[in-house]
């Protein structure tokens, strides 16, 4: 692998996107290879759009993905996988949470929430994958278990041996909490 | 031990603090520092504390020092306006143990009030600077800068930014020294007392120092030529240095990991390749730029890029060979998604009030300077930390009669004794008409909910001495203070209206702790959801800008998101139809 893979991680703060970036850098370092991640921190945690930039390969640069070169936009909500679409390659993937999270304006009814937006993105990438990501959450018993859900859809996207996503999770993730979360990850993963 | 972990820039920070045998570790918390502290708690042998403001933390690391300890000190990029007075003698007095001082950039301005180029200070103060471009080298340079200060007899700066102290990459950790000298007392007023006599002396160290420093430089790994094709040359630092790998992968590159005093010789040497273009490739300020064209050295830099915001490779890309970048979608039918108080925030309905009341308030630095936005709006000014107080009085000064009581400061609880209180005396001495608000919320909330001295508990959650803020204001000299629960609106609403219109300075204090605070919220409190036989669509709710409320245009009613909804039952009072219900009440 010489070129490096460029992970765009999008959503609303609290959707557990750090995590799930975590995990996703632990799992590329299990497998050998050198791996920056980027976030913002601070003010725009509160309830703002977040990103984090995951990049990895034989030796990475830059922590911040270069404009426009995502390989994979990861998105937890809809309106921000709209939002950074335009990082995306031409033939870049999307892998989406079907979700919608009301930002102020549509809250305070000043603008509505546009309309058909998975269907916006798949006409301009076909290849995008939708999950269930909070029907699947409550399938494997914790509704706050969507990030990992979508860890495990955004996994058969890439090449790396199951076993190190196990490994990864077993040890980012709390005890208590690990069983649903691997249940959560298998059923991301299309295991039912 | 060795082992390859993923470490942000801050975690590494701390990691080399640890492996420098570092004994003490002071800060005022601020983006993007924060978490260099909060890492170094993990290892017991530093004693990590916060400080009312970075002032003093800086003037705690100057004594462990003197003590004879290795010290880090660390701070936002403004954090360091405040510290200046110390650190400017420090340079003068030099060292005992090593003391180095983080100073976390932002360019961008990510979550501060300006983006100043703090590589300026070291100029400025004459202090040498460090500059890591990623984890590795957030560590080395960290363990590095202690060795530098111990051999220079110096503080030693290590500038860090956003994009070095929040990515994550990875570093290889080794273990701290097996045995750290106990420190003990050794005079040397010579060298510590600053009086005119002595520090005349120590001025002349001080020049030859940085000349020392250069000449050192020159031949040290830190600053590194990396060998391309020879025929552009770049001259960098820092995270600038990541963004040149990616786009001229070619190039001649001088890497400088010390980027004050500049190793002129080997800049010299770098230039005499005779590069078709010799780029100075660094983020805001030309501070690289400026010094080697003062050498006479002919560079591309800041007429290509840009001196204000951070650099991406896109940006480079385009500041060098044109052509246009590719950004998130702006476009105006793709709603903005700006942050927002958290549902349950104790300050929502004191803005709300204020705006109702149309006060001109005088802002200060905290969660509350979201106070500003729509549809609370109700933030005028927003200077520094601590400035909402002087602000007020100055304001105050020029007003008639009548508008001097629209003037209301609002403070969060650790500004207040970070450097606000000082405003405060100064309002009482000299006999202002202001109101001043203090949002007490027990925590140090918008970087992430850390301790102050006013929240009962220190770095390492030991509880501990709590400020009584009543009774210091009282102690200034204020006589009017009253302390409000700002869950109850109609007393919010009264207590403000009262105070505006007293023409003497007096203080509100609004206690309710942060929301995010699990210790200081045992009491769960059920959701409330929106009876819609009652609810008349008056939209009274929807100026508390609640995330927790959203208006349903089809029904015109508002909701509740019950997941989100943490019961404090503000919006209930805004409400005067009794729509907003408890479940409990649900027949």
């Amino acid at each position: 692998m010489s070129k490096t893979t460029n992970i765009l991680l999008a959503g609303v703060g609290g959707q557990g996107i750090l995590l799930a970036s975590e995990v996703l850098s632990e799992v590329v370092l299990l497998a050998g290879l050198d791996v920056k991640k980027n976030e913002i921190h601070g003010m725009s945690q509160r309830g703002g759009s977040v990103v984090s930039h995951v990049r990895y390969g034989e030796k990475v640069y830059s922590s911040i993905i270069p404009e426009g070169e995502v390989d994979i936009l990861f998105s937890f909500e809809m309106l921000e996988t709209c939002r950074y679409l335009p990082l995306l390659r031409p033939n870049g993937r999307v892998v989406m949470n079907d979700w919608k999270i009301a930002p102020p304006s549509v809250a305070l009814g000043k603008q509505p929430y546009p309309a058909d937006l998975a269907e916006t993105i798949r006409l301009q990438h076909p290849s995008t994958t939708v999950v269930n990501g909070l029907e699947l959450a409550l399938a494997a018993g914790n509704s706050k278990t969507v990030n990992t859900v979508l860890l495990g859809a955004l996994s058969q996207t890439l090449d790396f041996d199951p076993q190190l996503w196990q490994t990864a999770l077993r040890k980012m993730i709390p005890e208590r909490l690990l069983e649903v979360n691997l249940k959560a990850f298998a059923l991301g993963c299309g295991e039912h | 031990m060795d082992a390859k972990v993923l470490l942000s820039g801050n975690e590494a920070i701390a990691r080399a603090s640890y492996e420098a045998g570092v004994l003490v570790a002071c800060a005022y918390p601020g983006t993007p520092s924060t978490e260099i502290l909060e890492n170094i708690t993990r290892y017991k042998e530093i004693d990590a504390s916060w400080a009312p403001n970075e002032k003093v933390a800086l003037e705690v690391g100057i004594g462990a020092s003197f003590g004879g300890a290795r010290a880090i000190v660390t701070m936002k990029h403004v954090g360091v306006n405040v510290a200046a007075d110390p650190l400017f003698t420090l340079s003068y007095t030099g060292v005992r143990g090593g003391l180095v001082l983080v100073t976390a950039d932002d360019p961008e301005l990510h979550s501060s009030q300006n983006e100043q180029d703090n590589r300026n200070f070291a100029k400025f103060a004459k202090v040498p600077m460090f500059e890591p471009s990623d984890s590795q080298e957030a560590l080395d340079f960290t363990k590095l800068a202690f060795a530098v200060s111990e051999q220079f007899d110096t503080p030693v700066f290590l500038r860090s930014t956003t994009r070095i102290s929040h990515s994550k990459s990875v570093v290889n950790i080794a273990e701290r020294p097996q045995e750290i000298p106990q420190p003990k007392l050794s005079r040397d007023p010579a060298k510590l007392v600053m009086l005119p006599g002595n520090a005349r002396k120590r001025h002349v160290v001080v020049e030859q120092r940085i000349k020392d420093l250069e000449e050192w430089s020159c031949s040290q790994p830190f600053n590194r030529i990396e060998d391309g094709a020879g025929e552009v040359g770049v001259i960098t630092s820092g995270v600038s240095y990541q963004y040149v790998k990616e786009i001229l992968p070619e190039a001649d590159v001088l890497k400088i990991g010390m980027v004050y005093p500049l190793p002129r010789q080997l800049i010299r040497d770098f230039a005499a390749r005779n590069h078709q273009t010799l780029y100075v490739i660094e983020e805001l300020d030309p501070f690289i730029e400026e010094q080697i064209r003062a050498m006479g050295i002919k560079v591309v830099g800041k007429e290509k890029l840009s001196l204000c915001g951070e650099l991406t490779p896109g940006r480079l890309q385009q500041g060098l060979f044109g052509g246009s970048v590719a950004t998130e979608d702006t476009s105006a039918e793709l709603p903005q998604r700006p942050p927002n108080m958290c549902p349950g925030c104790p300050h929502r309905g004191i803005f709300m009030e204020l705006n109702r009341a149309k006060a001109y308030v005088t802002g200060d630095i905290g969660c509350y300077t979201l106070g500003f936005m729509p549809p609370l709006s109700a933030m005028d000014t927003c200077v520094c930390m601590g400035a909402s107080i002087g602000n007020a009085t100055g304001i105050s000064k020029v007003l008639s009669a009548e508008e001097q009581r629209k003037v209301v400061a609002v403070i969060g609880d650790s500004t207040f004794l970070h450097t606000g209180i000082n405003g405060l005396m100064d309002m009482v001495y000299n006999q202002s008409t202001a109101t001043v608000i203090i949002l007490d919320n027990r925590i140090t909330a918008m970087t992430g909910r850390q301790e102050n001295p006013a929240s009962g508990y220190t770095l390492s959650e030991q509880p501990t001495y709590q400020v009584d803020l009543e009774q210091l204001c009282r102690a200034v000299g204020v006589k009017n203070v009253r302390i409000i629960d700002p869950y109850n609106i109609s007393l919010t609403r009264k207590t403000i209206r009262e105070e505006m219109a007293r023409p003497e300075v007096s203080v509100i204090i609004s206690s309710r702790p942060c929301v995010l605070v699990p210790r200081d919220n045992l009491e769960r409190r059920s959701p409330l959801y929106v009876d819609h036989d009652k609810c008349t669509g008056c939209q009274a709710c929807l100026r508390l800008g609640c995330p927790a409320i959203t208006w349903d245009s089809d029904k015109k009613k508002s909701n509740i998101d019950k997941i989100i909804c943490v019961g404090c039952k503000v919006c209930q009072q805004t409400c005067g139809f009794d729509a907003f219900q408890e479940y409990g009440d649900q027949s």
